[in-house]
């Protein structure tokens, strides 16, 4: 089953009286379950291009389909609903709420998507403790180490089971050996889960984690590199 | 998402407090400026409120406030009762006299004379004596709060006391016994206040073809005020106005011919902006700092809506507690200089417009952050 299908995607921004080409173009499917890497130097587009298979930002041509639903066909609202009910998200600077607890802070995508504020309060603690901070769910953010924020960011990304988790240079504010641990936590909930992993790095430490890793550069994906390729 | 956006708020609390202050800077200013206006401007016509038995007050028809001394001649007073629907019509003597004090010091007094037959003019509130005992020879009634502080007497140890009923002064050169006090509101030229009967009023001051100040006139049960105004001015070409048609008259005068409005006015306008400009830059720094989660929060799903929303709680809140704070401190304001030389009056109206202007600056400030979250576009997120 595939959960992305890009079909020449394009994608421009304006700068000044010039038009920049981010994504010329690119092809891409993406299979259910399956951990997806995303790599290429700074600037080639890798961002943008989960930027748009996420559906916060528009293409300019091609067909982007995310789970059979085609963001062409979508009016903003519905691309919203769909993306609070499908896609998790993990940033590579958190973007934790510093005036929330851990276990608030993991609640939200339950609370954007109308659960009991209760009961999302149970889940995001039964996700906490599913990385390893069970005890630390009534912490604020800023008491914790980076790893461990990035494990409250992992389990804010799945409290609400998405279909597709949406990874930008998860390990790239971590030292190595958190780096590690963190995409341990990531494989295990994802192996777990079933969920469809799509990740943009430039660390080729976390390149081993991957089922597949395509290569971008200019906006272009060269090459997709299968495991034991 | 609204207890998040509580949390966002009251953890930020620095900005909070800042807002929280400027919003109650504006709503203390904007409630006890225009208290202390309305009160100065209630003091305007006090010696009017006082008096409560008349309908109608007449007099010349140049007298602009009441302390405006432009006596009638005392003919008038008979062309008055004469008139139809009058039912009786007394004389009020009110001028500014001199008066010697028991240890030989000098005041000036307002000295009302009261009509001898009814005293009907005086205040309703007798605090030493009675109204009855200024129809002992030389007797007058002093006013409870000069008597404390404006008529004290100087004792021979160099102490002074409040002047006391008992006590004899001289008014014009003339006697005159303390027979007791009065409670008076204050008034807004501040001279210690004296009751007096009509005829000795005039015994107290120089003669002259005019003494009568004003004429307090009741009208027979039924007969419509203003029409009997008009027939008063139409029979007598004197002015005539319902008591709170005078009490309106003076404060008129008072609006329109001084500075007081206009000054307070400004300083009430300097506390909407500034207020405005405190809360506003604070709100719209806090909802800045917060872009990035925001940003989160869209890609995440969250519509425009709901984060709008958030922000008017935010902003609203910021306003109810700093209106709240600003309002209560008014209040207490008031307490403490509660019937004391500051005058000070909060009716309910100024309220409504403190929670006016409040809310004007909240919903400014709001404006402008609903205005920058909307616009936030949610793939920065991605961008470090």
């Amino acid at each position: 089953m595939t959960a992305v299908i890009c079909r020449n995607v394009i994608k421009s921004f304006p700068a000044g009286d010039d038009i920049i080409p981010v994504i010329r173009g690119v092809d891409l499917e993406v299979q259910k379950g399956e951990f997806f890497m995303l790599v290429g130097p700074s600037g080639c587009g890798k961002t943008t291009l989960i930027s748009i298979i996420a559906g916060i930002l528009h293409y300019d041509s091609g067909m982007c389909d995310i789970l059979g639903h085609n963001y062409a066909n979508m009016r903003s609202t519905q691309i919203l609903d769909f993306r609070a009910k499908n896609i998790g998200f993990i940033f590579q600077s958190f973007h934790l709420l510093p005036t929330l607890t851990v276990a608030e802070n993991v609640s939200i995508p339950l609370i954007i998507n109308k659960v009991d504020r209760v009961e999302a309060m149970q889940r995001a603690r039964n996700m906490l403790a599913e990385v390893g901070l069970g005890d630390r769910a009534d912490a604020m953010p800023n008491h914790l180490s980076g790893g461990q924020q990035q494990r409250v960011a992992i389990a804010r990304a799945l409290v609400h089971e998405p279909k597709i988790l949406v990874c930008d240079e998860p390990t790239s504010a971590l030292d190595h050996d958190t780096g590690m641990k963190i995409m341990d936590v990531m494989k295990k909930m994802q192996q777990k889960l079933g969920t469809t992993l799509i990740v943009v790095s430039h660390d080729n430490r976390i390149f081993e984690y991957a089922d597949r890793i395509a290569h971008m550069d200019d906006g272009t994906i060269t090459h997709i590199e299968t495991k034991n390729q | 998402m609204y207890i998040i956006a509580l949390k966002m708020l009251f953890g930020d609390r620095g900005k909070y407090i800042a807002m929280v202050v400027g919003v109650t800077f504006a709503a203390l200013i904007m409630t006890q400026q225009p208290a202390i206006l309305v009160g100065l401007l209630s003091r305007t016509y006090s010696f009017v409120g006082d008096v409560s038995e008349p309908d109608i007050w007449v007099m010349d028809a140049g007298v602009q406030f009441v302390e405006e001394n432009k006596p009638l001649r005392s003919v008038e007073m008979g062309r008055v009762r004469g008139i139809e629907g009058v039912a009786w019509a007394t004389p009020l003597f009110k001028n500014i006299v001199r008066a010697k004090l028991p240890d030989g010091n000098t005041k000036t007094i307002d000295m009302t004379g009261l009509d001898d037959a009814t005293l009907v003019g005086a205040p309703s509130r007798i605090l030493e004596g009675s109204l009855n005992d200024l129809r002992i020879a030389d007797s007058v009634l002093v006013s409870d709060e000069a008597a404390k502080t404006q008529l004290r007497v100087k004792n021979a140890d160099g102490t002074t006391r409040p002047l006391a009923t008992g006590d004899t002064i001289e008014i014009n050169d003339k006697r005159a016994i303390v027979v007791g006090k009065i409670k008076t509101t204050r008034n807004f030229v501040l001279q210690p206040q004296v009751y007096t009967t009509y005829s000795r009023a005039l015994s107290y001051t120089p003669p002259d073809r005019k003494n009568l100040s004003y004429i307090l006139v009741k009208a027979k049960q039924g007969v419509d005020l203003h029409e009997l105004t008009k027939r008063i001015i139409a029979s007598t070409g004197l002015a005539a106005y319902t008591q709170e048609d005078f009490e309106q008259h003076n404060l008129d005068y008072w609006m329109k011919s001084t500075g007081i409005p206009i000054n307070f006015g400004i300083s009430v306008a300097l506390g909407f902006f500034v207020g405005a400009a405190i809360v506003g830059q604070t709100f719209f720094t806090f909802v800045n700092e917060n872009v990035k989660h925001y940003a989160a929060l869209k890609s995440m799903g969250l519509r425009n809506g709901v984060l709008t929303r958030m922000v008017i709680l935010q902003a609203f809140v910021v306003g109810i507690i700093g209106y709240g704070i600003g309002v209560g401190l008014t209040s207490l304001f008031g307490l403490k200089f509660n019937d004391s030389i500051l005058a000070f009056r909060m009716p309910p109206i100024l309220l409504v417009f403190a929670a006016v202007g409040v809310f004007s600056i909240v919903t400014i400030s709001a404006l402008f952050a609903i205005r920058k979250v909307i616009k936030i576009d949610p793939a920065i997120v991605f961008r470090g």
